[in-house]
């Protein structure tokens, strides 16, 4: 049985330039799995999840959520349904503020226009500190945090938008183990209540362990499927082939 | 010299001028926060100086010193230059800070170049043109310095009003787009409110130091606290107290400018900040990694016994 997709992506072609960095790509995620994007460096990864959140315009193509309430509409209607983990390099960590104040703001869009967060938001930021291990933080200067405690800043963030959909790009890279663990334990938890989880992720050893589903991504969708029948060596062969004649022989 | 000064604070028409600096200082502090959090504080000193040429042509469009018109030529050579040096940046292999210095000085150039040769023209003469390169605040009247207050207080309502919304997009301007918040408009909005600050500034401060109005208070202020709220009332703080001060020394002095002396000013607290701020001032620094060390050393040595 085919199983309901949070994200249809469908023919969707993405070029900077006079080269298409994505090419035809279709593909879909699952309503309540955990699935990885997984490719090699500049493979479209980022590409792709942008496109998905409306930053970059393709070509041609679409790409269609369905969250509850909704079926099969564009990334504007759902805005508020979808929360978003950028990689936490793409900001100034020196600004002035706490690490409160930060995840609050996952609380904005509910908030809407103008109005202010008031107890009820400060409250739901405290919990998904907790849930990330960080409550003692509140208060704390972002400056002052590790690699690590920004990743799950950013993740309590993302949790406080309370939304149906998280994509996040990289949420692993660079942190330790023990942030590592923390992080894939929440999103294991997010899944089982329902959420779709979309996870561009690096780490080839890790992602049996990790991931529902995975899809592989070169330029073009390579494979995609649960885990159990897309994960294979032949797959991950070819997903990385374009990058062996820099040197890995075909042994 | 008291008689002096007190004459000075006496006189309505420094109280005035002073009252007009004052405020532009206040705002400066505020809109520059955003400008140097958002990394466009460079951004803000080229459209200053691009902004002189508009000057000269809007002179020499009416022939009097008009100072809507003035200001208006100002704007529109300011983003004909900002929107130069965004294109030659996206489109060509110049990189943003060669677009920056090569259209600021060309613009600039160009200004002095109409300016000078308007200058045989009596009325330029009168008009006191010059006065925008270096500022000259005694030569603010009554209504620019209400143009100012009804400008600037339009100004920190939209601060007040958009408080969250400039402060996730000053941070994170990716993240607030995913929230549904227009980044076109917020961050269109953050600019014009960079651009109309500079603009107001630009009789009284002058084209060139104008952009160190707009950066010095919030960098000074950064030092002293953590937080947004504070750092923006600390800055409007400084750059209010710049404004008087430099206004003061300027009127003191025979035909000092008064866009140095408020800089001048500006300039001291920012260095008094950075030596002298209690966490992240240069010296206490220093004496907190003396201390770690004497620490460390004390373990190690114990360690060695």
């Amino acid at each position: 049985m085919e199983h309901k997709k949070a994200i249809a992506i469908n023919h969707l072609t993405v070029a900077y330039d006079a080269k298409p960095v994505l090419w035809d790509i279709s593909c879909g995620f699952n309503e309540g799995h955990l699935t990885a994007i997984i490719g090699p460096n500049g493979a479209g990864k980022s590409t792709l999840i942008k496109s998905m959140l409306s930053f970059i315009q393709p070509i041609t193509g679409t790409i269609d959520f369905t969250v509850s309430g909704e079926q099969k509409v564009p990334y504007k209607k759902v805005k508020n349904k979808i929360a978003y983990v950028p990689q936490n390099t793409t900001v100034d960590w020196d600004f002035p503020a706490t690490v409160l104040d930060v995840v609050l703001m996952g609380r904005y869009g509910h908030l809407g226009w103008l109005k202010r967060p008031g107890k009820k938001d400060k409250d739901v930021a405290k919990q998904m500190l907790l849930k990330v291990g960080l409550p003692t933080f509140a208060s704390r200067q972002i400056s002052q945090l590790s690699g690590g405690q920004r990743q799950r800043v950013f993740l309590a963030r993302a949790l406080a938008q309370e939304a149906d959909i998280y994509i996040m790009d990289e949420p692993l890279s660079g942190v330790d183990m023990k942030t590592e663990r923390i992080i894939m334990k929440l999103l294991k938890r997010l899944v089982k209540k329902g959420k779709t989880v979309i996870v561009v992720h690096h780490d080839l050893q890790t992602v049996e362990e990790y991931f529902d589903n995975v899809v592989f991504i070169n330029q073009e969708v390579i494979a995609q499927g649960p885990i159990q029948t897309a994960f294979t060596k032949e797959n991950i062969d070819k997903t990385y082939h374009q990058d062996r004649n820099l040197g890995e022989g075909e042994g | 010299m008291f008689d002096q000064i007190s004459l000075l604070l006496n006189d309505y028409t420094f109280q005035i001028v002073a009252l007009g600096t004052g405020f532009l200082g206040l705002l400066s502090g505020v809109v520059g926060t955003y400008a140097t959090l958002r990394k466009e504080s460079l951004l803000g000193d080229a459209l200053s100086h691009a902004a002189l040429p508009g000057i000269g042509i809007g002179f020499i469009l009416i022939q009097r010193k008009e100072l809507s018109v003035l200001l208006l030529g100002a704007l529109v050579s300011g983003l004909i230059a900002t929107v130069i040096i965004q294109t030659m940046s996206k489109k060509t292999v110049v990189k943003l800070d060669s677009a920056l210095s090569l259209i600021l000085s060309s613009f600039f150039g160009l200004g002095l170049v109409i300016l000078t040769s308007i200058q045989n023209n009596p009325n330029a003469q009168q008009a006191g043109l010059s006065n925008f390169i270096f500022g000259q605040a005694s030569a603010m009247l009554l209504s620019d310095v209400q143009l100012i207050g009804v400008v600037g207080v339009v100004l920190l309502a939209l601060v007040g009003l958009f408080w969250k919304e400039f402060k996730v997009f000053t941070f994170d301007p990716m993240f607030g787009q995913t929230l549904g918040f227009s980044g076109k408009i917020i961050e269109s909005l953050m600019s014009t409110m960079i651009v109309v600050t500079i603009i107001l500034g630009l009789e009284s401060v002058g084209v060139i130091l104008i952009s160190a109005l707009l950066i010095g208070p919030s960098v000074a202020a950064r030092q002293w606290t953590d937080r947004l709220s504070i750092v923006i009332v600390l800055a409007a703080v400084v750059g209010f107290v710049s404004g008087v001060t430099g206004t003061f020394i300027s009127s003191m002095g025979a035909r000092i400018p008064t866009g140095p002396s408020i800089v001048v000013v500006v300039s001291s607290f920012v260095f008094f900040s950075l030596f002298f701020s209690p966490k992240r001032g240069i010296i206490a620094k220093h004496y907190a990694y003396k201390k770690r060390q004497k620490v460390f050393m004390k373990h190690i040595q114990s360690l060695e016994e």
